[in-house]
């Protein structure tokens, strides 16, 4: 017996062979990311004259602090703030209204419902890009181009969230509800000292993802802000390329890309479990 | 499904769903709606009024050249991202599966790509296979090889596709592990007792029952080189050369924005509409399905 079960977990050359092809996967995923690091943190001649070194140079200090301080069109730290408050002003809003759709959907009975329920799940996966223009004309009305607004809003007009909690809250037992009620206390208190409670590890699941979705956005941000005292600093690495035939400024541009991965691969990383739990839980 | 026991009021659920109701209606249901209506229409040459097409610019579109090209070059790029990056994934989920111990590691380091936007892998590409710069393309020419998707068409979508399935492996690697992981080892391994070696035991057990995940990873995929990879082709190739990356989503883009054909636009919205529609029709069907189970 003993003999048999190496055939299904590898031991001995068979266990390295595993281990060696993890390792070029692993290489290959990181290649492009430590290139990036180390143009971040050479010099200009360095880059321009190919072949660029592979290993970090002592640049570090000086590419960063120009990016952040001075950037290109815009500091890359106001970039980066105007990205955390896009982010989180995401994450957080939709959050918030998909927790109250959720709540009296579930738990309520009133005229429409159904309604609400299906215009609500109608806008299920229809990304913001194939209604772009009007979109665009709408926030141009509104005149909320160059705001947060205008970054956040429409971007947080969608129902997985609100699919997600109602799923959850259908779990949640009848009879917390019903003591709640016996003992007098009103929905919203329900709401409030009961459910909210309970659906933290789903808020917070749901929060990594969202966080990552908002960071990442690239066309809304490029439309609406033409300002680059707003631009975020994903849409904003591409506006530091010269339009000409001049040379980019890389050690720049790359300390810029460097920095704009920086805030999603801690938040992914260091709360890998819970995002693991929302990817999963957000596509069933 | 209902629940038992629920609240009264009317108006505080009425105000609960108001937040939700009113941004959706707005930037939701109006711009749909809109871009729909402007389908229908061609604005004149200095922007003045708008002229009742019906389904001109429709049949305009599909009569032309250059968009059908484009539903070609989508087709091309969707599928090569989704194969490239589902392969890469599934032949890495499978050893990490083999591990007893350490997996995990890897798994925390195969997790990164996810946290890079699509527009920051394409700047990372663009850097390595850059005409002038590039390290990549130094050692290609070392080796004789003269790399340019500026020019080429080819390396053009090669590059765009390798970079949008790069971005893509973490997500496709994580389903494809827990799919694997929740096989049950006894099944696997009294096919090893059988004497099955590896390449059955994948073929006749593993495979089969890995068909849900991969069914449920080909539509996502295929959504994701649809909608999410406009970062990447803008960032590397701004749909050149000769529009040899041009796909839809970019083309919506670059006809509506850039050239301010809205008519034209509108109406590759409502196709792109239509699409995903399709698509998500697709996917719900397999769902459900699966619950059947």
């Amino acid at each position: 017996m003993a003999e048999h079960t190496g055939m299904v977990e590898k031991r001995g050359a068979g266990l390295w062979l595993t281990h060696l092809g993890l390792i070029i996967g692993v290489a290959f995923i990181f290649f492009p990311i430590w290139l990036a690091f180390v143009a971040s943190t050479v010099s200009q001649p360095e880059i321009v004259r190919p072949p660029m070194p592979l290993l970090p140079g002592d640049q570090f200090f000086e590419n960063y602090s120009k990016a952040l301080t001075a950037g290109i069109n815009a500091p890359v730290a106001l970039m980066l703030g105007n990205s955390l408050f896009m982010a989180l002003g995401i994450a957080i809003g939709k959050i918030a209204i998909s927790l109250l759709s959720a709540f009296a959907i579930v738990y309520f009975k009133f005229p429409g419902k159904k309604l609400f329920f299906w215009l609500i799940f109608l806008t299920l996966m229809l990304p913001v890009e194939v209604r772009i223009v009007p979109t665009y004309e709408v926030i141009a009305n509104f005149g909320m181009l160059n705001s947060y607004q205008g970054l956040i809003l429409p971007l947080i007009a969608s129902a997985t969230a609100t699919f997600l909690f109602r799923q959850f809250f259908m779990t949640v037992p009848d009879e917390l509800a019903e003591a709640a009620r016996v003992d007098g206390a009103g929905p919203m208190r329900f709401f409030f000292d009961i459910l909210l409670p309970m659906s933290r590890t789903n808020i917070a699941a749901l929060f990594v993802i969202l966080f990552i979705y908002g960071w990442n956005q690239y066309l809304w941000p490029l439309l609406i802000t033409t300002d680059p005292s707003m631009n975020t600093i994903v849409m904003g690495i591409k506006q530091m390329f010269p339009s000409g035939d001049d040379i980019a400024d890389w050690p720049v541009i790359m300390a810029t890309s460097i920095l704009a991965m920086v805030p999603p691969v801690i938040v992914v990383v260091g709360m890998q479990k819970l995002f693991i739990r929302g990817l999963v839980e957000s596509e069933k | 499904m209902e629940k038992r026991v629920t609240f009264k009021g009317i108006w505080l659920p009425l105000l609960l769903v108001l937040p939700q109701i009113l941004i959706t209606a707005i930037f939701f249901f109006y711009p749909a709606g809109q871009a729909i209506w402007q389908s229908l229409f061609i604005p004149d040459p200095f922007g003045l009024s708008m002229q009742w097409v019906g389904l001109g610019n429709f049949e305009y579109l599909l009569s032309d050249r250059f968009y059908r090209a484009s539903f070609i070059t989508t087709a091309v790029f969707s599928i090569l991202v989704t194969v490239v990056s589902m392969g890469v994934a599934l032949y890495l989920a499978i050893l990490a599966d083999r591990l007893i111990k350490g997996s995990g590691t890897y798994r925390t380091l195969l997790i990164w790509p996810y946290a890079v936007a699509p527009a920051v892998a394409g700047v990372l590409w663009l850097f390595m296979f850059n005409t002038r710069v590039g390290v990549v393309t130094w050692y290609l020419g070392l080796l004789g090889y003269d790399w340019n998707h500026v020019l080429n068409e080819g390396e053009a979508m090669g590059l765009v596709v390798v970079a949008s399935a790069w971005g893509r492996i973490s997500y496709n690697f994580l389903f494809f592990l827990a799919g694997l992981q929740a096989i049950p080892r006894s099944v696997i391994e009294a096919a090893a007792i059988d004497g099955a070696h590896f390449w059955t035991r994948f073929r006749t057990i593993v495979w089969p029952l890995l068909s849900p995940t991969t069914f449920f990873l080909l539509v996502v995929n295929i959504i994701y080189a649809f909608f999410e990879t406009f970062g990447v082709i803008h960032t590397i190739t701004s749909g050149g050369p000769q529009q040899a990356t041009t796909i839809l989503v970019y083309k919506v883009y670059s006809d509506g924005f850039v050239g301010q054909d809205l008519g034209s636009s509108a109406a590759q919205s409502v196709i792109l509409l239509v699409i995903v529609s399709l698509l998500t029709v697709i996917q719900f069907k397999y769902i459900e399905r699966r619950v059947h189970y």
